[in-house]
């Protein structure tokens, strides 16, 4: 058992948690964060994206004890109450989601990816976004309208020039 | 993942001597190899010795003609780098094709030459280019260094510091990624040096990352893509698996040479 003292979504959290427990599984069992999902054990389906200091990462291949000090966001933490993230809200203006278990891992990787762009000053064009998406696997909509959302997202975003992440 | 114990040193000297006092120690860079292993049962370290809290692991710098990549240094700080972009923009255009984003947020470049994945993108800059891989006890050449799949000259405890790539004059990463894992089912580094044509590939050989020395004789005397095309590329010693067979590898070594030397300009 190691003691760690974590950021997440916005809230000081600190536990004792065994040094082989996964972030995946500190949010889910411990926080019962049960947004992020977990869809293989092969580090490769992107199901279980969340923002570690603002980067996504798979948090089913970190370990909680090796984030001492993180700030973490997860799917729960980026609406701003009542208000979807425009991220959020594209996916579900175009409709880009069918049963939903890939949604926060895209979400999430949609947002950083908004983000990075932005920061570079680069655009972030369909073509990109297939290339960007190439850590998150979903079974159920061939990818175009979760393109279309995150398009329709970074035209938003940076129309707005709101702040791409609401908890961060 | 069966139990283990994580620790955090400070210094390059706590993480030797952590390995050395542990019954079965393990070094955790990024985890992108490491973590995935462990979860399906393939490793369990009684240790973990996380490197990235030291001082000085990770960063990019430039030193004259070499630039210097510190080991704790992610796939995408170096894809990211205006120094790595002005210097050798194939490697960085090399870490900007590793995995995914999310991947290239926590792997490391001393990880992934550490690992030596035969179907690893880094290992082959590091051989074409000629880089030296620095440990805390010494220098490696790059021609030294792999020992054939996932075989290191590493010795017991030891432990990559940073790795200093040469600048080439011009150099250029070709790479057909296996559709499914984003690895190398093929890839090849093609860099015009001091030393003259140097050619790795990584992907093909059931002896990992190798310098193919067909394709650099014939570029020595013509660099350019034409000159690909008359060399014996063979198929021996190359792997034969469910995603490709010994001889479409070869085949995919002629074009990804081709592709690269194309992109040299
Ligand atoms: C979905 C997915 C896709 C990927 N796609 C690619 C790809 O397309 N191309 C590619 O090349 N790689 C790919 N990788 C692997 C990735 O690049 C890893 O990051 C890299 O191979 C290992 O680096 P790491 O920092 O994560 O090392 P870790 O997993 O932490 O460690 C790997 C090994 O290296 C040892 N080690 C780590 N650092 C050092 C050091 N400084 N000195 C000595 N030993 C050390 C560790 O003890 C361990 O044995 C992929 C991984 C995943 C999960
Ligand atoms: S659950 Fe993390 S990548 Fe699949
Ligand atoms: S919506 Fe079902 S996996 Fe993507």
């Amino acid at each position: 058992m190691t003691n760690v003292n974590l950021t997440v979504n916005g809230k000081p959290v600190r536990r004792d948690v065994p040094d082989t427990t996964l972030l995946s599984d500190f949010l889910r069992e411990d926080l019962r964060l049960t947004g992020t999902h977990v869809g293989c054990d092969t580090s490769q389906c992107g199901a279980c994206v969340v923002h570690v200091n603002g980067k996504a990462v798979k948090s089913c291949t970190a370990l909680a004890v090796s984030l001492d000090g993180a700030e973490v966001t997860t799917i729960e933490g980026v609406a701003q109450g009542r208000e979807l993230h425009p991220m959020q809200a594209a996916f579900n203006d175009h409709h880009a989601l069918q049963c939903g278990f890939c949604t926060p891992g895209m979400i999430m990787s949609g947002i950083d990816m908004v983000n990075r762009y932005r920061a570079a000053g680069k655009d972030l064009d369909a073509e990109t976004i297939r290339h960007e998406l190439e850590g998150n696997i979903c079974r159920c909509t061939g990818y175009h309208n979760i393109v279309r959302a995150i398009e329709d997202a970074a035209a938003r975003i940076q129309g707005a020039d709101a702040p791409a992440h609401a908890a961060e | 993942m069966y139990p283990t114990k994580y620790h955090k040193p400070a210094s390059l000297e706590d993480a030797v001597a952590g390995l050395r006092s542990a019954e079965d120690g393990a070094l955790l860079a990024g985890g992108q190899t490491l973590l995935p292993t462990m979860k399906q049962h393939l490793a369990a370290p009684t240790d973990l010795i996380d490197i990235r809290g030291i001082d000085g692991m990770s960063g990019i710098r430039v030193e004259g003609d070499v630039l210097v990549i510190g080991a704790a240094t992610t796939h995408a700080e170096v894809a990211g780098s205006s120094d790595v972009q002005a210097a050798i923009p194939a490697l960085a255009q090399l870490a900007s094709g590793i995995g995914d984003a999310a991947v290239r947020h926590m792997g490391t470049i001393g990880g992934s030459v550490a690992n030596n994945d035969p179907v690893a993108d880094y290992p082959s800059a590091v051989l074409a280019l000629g880089a030296t891989i620095v440990t805390d006890r010494r220098e490696i050449a790059a021609e030294d260094y792999f020992q054939g799949m996932f075989m290191t000259a590493l010795e017991e405890a030891e432990i990559i510091r940073e790795l200093r790539f040469p600048k080439p004059r011009r150099a250029a990463y070709a790479k057909f990624p296996n559709p499914a894992s984003r690895y190398a089912l093929v890839g090849v580094f093609v860099a015009d040096t001091a030393a003259g044509a140097c050619v790795a590939v990584t992907g093909a050989s059931e002896s990992g990352v190798f310098r193919h020395e067909g394709l650099e004789a014939a570029l020595s005397g013509d660099f350019s893509a034409d000159a690909v095309d008359g060399v014996e590329i063979s198929s021996e010693g190359f792997m034969s698996d469910i995603h490709a067979d010994a001889d479409y590898r070869a085949n995919l070594v002629r074009v990804m040479a081709r592709r690269a030397v194309a992109a040299l300009g």
